[in-house]
């Protein structure tokens, strides 16, 4: 059993299919890239598997569990387009906020070592707004990664952070991968995915054009996937 | 950037830690809105000045001292509350768009109910406050000895917020991601309050003028309560589609 499973999976926005028939697996320990230009189906995909979004056919199973599923839940961290994270309250308070829902049992103790570990401790109380786009990127990811997920999902995670954000994130998913976790990211600059990925995906008009290992040749060439299936490569790839 | 380790208990995948209970889960959603709010001060401070300004301009347009005026003054009062209620009830939800924090909330191990009842009762708490001032602020406008009544009065105050505050709870969520929600919400919420409202009207009505609630009130006591139990029992079932579509 691979802890992400989508089966035959469809999306329909109206009348218009957003996802056709995706199937794919990501066995433990694996980091798959999943890969398309703007409107591909990327971060609809994405929203399934984290259970935000219902699939209109297929299932999804997260740990043999249905994405919606509270064991499935408690599996996934999640790091979207937005930092998910109160303005109006502090640091402290946003990461003690999901320590809880997630029913850790010190949500003060965890909070502190996330707020340390992305070097955050010393403006604990100090509110969201007040921090600069980095400092909120780094608290984002400490969000995503409080409770200890074995599944990563991570929509556009490079984009727009800053060097120390996106040095934290790399040694984080690093590490995640060392661990056996399981990461499934969507992303458009590709340098920076594919020297994490140890399999890749490539969506196409909402279609699974390509999945399977990462290979040296992706690596080298990094548009290679894209003009092999046609597709105009990325600006920033 | 080199990441410290953490301190304490590897992390391991797999090891799952303890769930919140539904109740603990509300109430961590409930402190968190009440925070949020307290802090910002957007709905509460707009519901309230709303509040006094009808309360004002009903007392003008009506003449206070009269009977007639003083026998719908409980239509007046739960018309106030509603309307100030809606100011609140919109903030529910739309206070999650910003940086896209209702999907971090969707994604965590809480409930779509647990979700939905901690909001409201962050916003029964507020909405209360908000008519815990105006009913002092009535009782000068209208000349009604409110006080009298005061315990049964604050119950029936308490059942009808509860009503309307669970409709708007849920149709806030329905209505976050529309770009006239402010509009929507009212339009959509109003009638379905009606039998709430009518019930609250009936049974505040002789609370405000001092009398206690006779046998004939009980029809409509039931009335609320029946409303509430059957509006809190659909909305707990129903939230969770309204959320994840």
């Amino acid at each position: 059993m691979n802890p992400i499973e989508a089966a035959g999976v469809w999306k329909y926005y109206g009348d218009f299919p957003a996802l056709r028939d995706i199937s794919f697996g990501v066995e433990s320990g694996a980091c798959m890239a999943l890969l398309g230009r703007n409107g591909a189906g990327k971060t609809t995909l994405l929203r399934i598997v984290a259970g935000l979004a219902h699939a209109t056919r297929g299932e999804v199973r997260i740990c043999g569990a249905g994405a919606r599923d509270t064991r499935a839940r408690l599996s996934i961290g999640v790091l979207g387009h937005g930092i998910s994270l109160y303005d109006e309250l502090t640091a402290y308070e946003n990461l003690a906020l999901f320590a809880r829902l997630y029913g850790l049992s010190d949500p003060s103790k965890r909070a502190m070592e996330w707020l340390e570990r992305t070097a955050l401790d010393r403006v604990k109380d100090g509110r969201v707004r007040e921090f600069s786009r980095g400092m909120r990127q780094r608290l984002a990811v400490a969000r995503a990664f409080l409770h200890d997920p074995s599944v990563l999902l991570l929509d556009e995670p490079f984009t727009a952070l800053d060097d120390r954000a996106i040095a934290l994130l790399q040694s984080l998913l690093r590490d995640a991968i060392g661990e056996g976790r399981t990461i499934l990211i969507s992303t458009h600059q590709l340098r920076e995915a594919l020297e994490l990925a140890t399999h890749v995906a490539l969506l196409v008009r909402g279609r699974l054009a390509y999945t399977g290992e990462r290979t040296e040749q992706m690596l080298e060439d990094t548009g290679w996937l894209y003009r092999h299936y046609g597709e105009p490569q990325p600006a920033r790839a | 950037m080199a990441v410290p380790a953490l301190r304490g208990a590897p992390a391991r995948a797999g090891v799952k830690p303890p769930r919140l209970s539904f109740i603990r889960q509300s109430l961590t959603i409930a402190s968190k809105d009440l925070r949020s709010e307290l802090r910002t001060k957007e709905a509460i401070n707009a519901s309230f000045a709303f509040a006094i300004v009808i309360l004002l301009l009903f007392s003008f347009a009506f003449e206070p001292t009269q009977q007639q005026t003083r026998e719908m003054s409980g239509g007046l009062l739960w018309l106030v509350f509603a309307f100030a209620g809606a100011l609140i009830l919109n903030r529910s939800f739309a206070r999650e768009l910003p940086n896209d924090c209702l999907d971090a909330l969707i994604a965590a191990p809480v409930s779509g109910a647990a979700l939905f009842f901690g909001k409201a009762l962050a916003n029964v708490a507020l909405l209360f406050a908000v008519e815990l001032v105006s009913l002092p602020v009535f009782g000068i406008f209208y000349n009604v000895p409110w006080m009298q009544q005061f315990w049964p009065l604050v119950g029936i105050v308490l059942l009808g917020t509860w009503g309307i505050t669970v409709i708007g709870t849920v149709f806030s969520a329905m209505t976050v991601n529309m770009r006239l929600r402010e509009l929507m919400l009212p339009m959509l919420v109003y009638p379905i309050m009606i039998p709430g409202l009518l019930a609250a009207v009936q049974l505040t009505t002789p609370l405000v003028m001092g009398q206690p609630l006779g046998a004939d009130s009980m029809i409509w006591l039931r009335l609320l309560v029946a409303y509430d139990v059957i509006f809190t029992a659909l909305a707990l079932a129903l939230v969770e589609t309204v959320l994840v579509r």
